[in-house]
């Protein structure tokens, strides 16, 4: 039985860049950073914007990043007038990383200070990491499968893969996916320092010689994913197409990558061999490329593992150069940008790529915002967006748009 | 906050309705007569509430205390109880 095609209607994003995917996409593609003072902050992010005052009060920043995110995905996809489908029928599945660590820190403060009797009820549903995917739910009513994805860097890409497979096989109509995460609290900004991850000059620059460690940054994407068909009757919007997905293990460190690139490269080529697109026909990249010395160099290896010759033809280019390192939400934001990039043919740049890495010899797209080639403007142009974790775990998406 | 020995009702009263608006509803739809319910008010709420309680006037309360309370002047009458 050929399985259910997926599509994306609707996308939103609230980054270091702005609120809003549109604002996400332009900016970056017109070279603009969103790193400020060694971090990427959500500053212009007000959450009683989208918000009641009760849902703030009740919610970590990292569910309030994720509710902004789906307001505007929803409003593109003209879900807020009405659910398109029963509402059994539509699902939330959503990565992050650590989730309400912030709750859990200032909690954990109150605890030690002012001792038992302070600890706020609130604590345990504002901090555990399934709070927005469950906050989403309430919000709009969407009563279908409903649950959190934990891997890391790589949760929001493995929370939009499972949330395709769900629409493939029949089990929802349509889906809300994406990931959030709000890391810029004393506790994670240090255990990274700690662990030598994140970058000592402040300054994001994947693939370059002088990249020393991710910049760290908050944030949420969210793409509404529905069964290709039903969307079409009823005259959705259609950004993209989810055409594959693919998951691997390095089962090898806590941290490190495998150095081969190994887990990387097989989680592309079962992407691509689930998606039913060959490397020559790939048009994109948009890379993990955290700016860490290993990542980068790794990455490189396995697009060249997997893509072979055409490895060197593909314009590779990170998101994180221009936002930062959103942890659990760097895959969902990646795979709304990529998606919106793919829509305007373009690979935009990655930005700080200036001293090349004799080693790195990809085309990381310094200089700009590239034109996606594509026999004609009838062809549409498709794209990977890879993601990997501490742990080890590999996450990459294929899409196309045009 | 720290604590005070002040126990008058109408003390006890802008105590008790300022908590309960940090937690959603506007200040002036909490009377004595509003529902729980009509405020959105849940169990979490009231935990929060006897715990503005306990660091006001430095008392301990027990959840118990709260769990029949349907009404704001029901949740305010449970205070003043247990008020010395």
């Amino acid at each position: 039985m050929r399985r259910r095609r997926v599509v994306v209607t609707g996308v939103g994003a609230v980054t270091p860049l702005g609120v809003g995917a549109q604002l996400l996409i332009d900016r970056w593609a017109a070279g603009e950073s969103g790193i400020e003072d060694g971090c990427g902050r959500c500053t212009a992010f007000d959450p009683h914007s989208t918000l009641s005052r009760k849902e703030v009060r009740r919610s970590d920043r990292y569910t309030q990043l994720a509710i902004g995110a789906t307001h505007e995905a929803m409003e593109q996809a003209g879900w807020l007038s009405g659910l398109p489908y029963e509402s059994h029928r539509i699902g939330c599945v959503l990565g992050t990383g650590i989730g309400g660590i912030g709750t859990i820190e200032v909690e954990h403060d109150t605890l030690r200070d002012e001792g038992e009797r302070a600890v706020s009820a609130l604590a345990v549903p504002m901090m555990m990491g399934n709070a927005a995917p469950g906050a989403i739910a309430m919000r709009y009513a969407i009563t279908g499968p409903n649950w959190a994805v934990v891997s890391a860097c790589a949760a929001g890409t493995h929370a939009i893969g499972t949330a395709a497979r769900l629409v493939q096989s029949g089990e929802v109509d349509a889906i809300v996916t994406g990931g959030a995460e709000a890391p810029l609290t004393t506790l994670a900004t240090v255990a990274f320092a700690r662990m030598g991850a994140t970058s000592r000059n402040g300054v994001s620059c994947p693939f370059d010689a002088r990249r020393d460690g991710f910049v760290i940054g908050e944030g949420a994407g969210i793409l509404l994913l529905e069964e290709a068909e039903a969307a079409a009757v009823r005259g959705a919007p259609v950004l993209a197409e989810v055409l594959g997905y693919g998951a691997t293990a390095d089962a090898y460190h806590l941290t490190a990558p495998e150095p081969g690139g190994l887990g990387m490269a097989a989680a592309l080529t079962r992407c691509l061999a689930d998606a039913g697109v060959l490397p020559a026909e790939l048009h994109y990249v948009n890379a993990h490329g955290t700016s860490t010395p290993l990542n980068d160099r790794v990455e490189t290896e396995a697009i060249k593992r997997a893509l072979g010759e055409h490895a060197r033809r593909v314009p590779v280019s990170s998101l994180k150069s221009a936002i930062g390192h959103l942890l659990g939400a760097g895959g969902a934001v990646e795979a709304v940008a990529t998606v919106l990039a793919l829509g305007k043919r373009v690979a935009p740049p990655t930005l700080n790529y200036e001293q090349p890495d004799p080693e790195l010899d990809l085309d990381y797209v310094p200089d700009g915002p590239r034109r996606l080639p594509g026999r004609d403007e009838a062809e549409r142009v498709v794209g990977v967006s890879n993601s990997f974790g501490f742990g080890g775990q590999n996450a990459v998406l294929c899409v196309a748009a045009g | 906050m720290s604590s005070t020995t002040d126990t008058r009702p109408e003390t006890v009263e802008n105590v008790l309705f300022d908590a309960l608006a940090a937690m959603g509803p506007e200040r002036s739809a909490i009377t004595r007569t509003a529902t729980l319910e009509e405020l959105d008010l849940d169990s979490l709420d009231m935990v929060e509430m006897a715990q503005v309680v306990e660091q006001a006037w430095n008392i301990e309360l027990d959840p118990q205390d709260f769990s029949e309370v349907t009404t704001v002047g029901e949740a305010l009458d449970a205070v003043l109880a247990r008020l010395p």
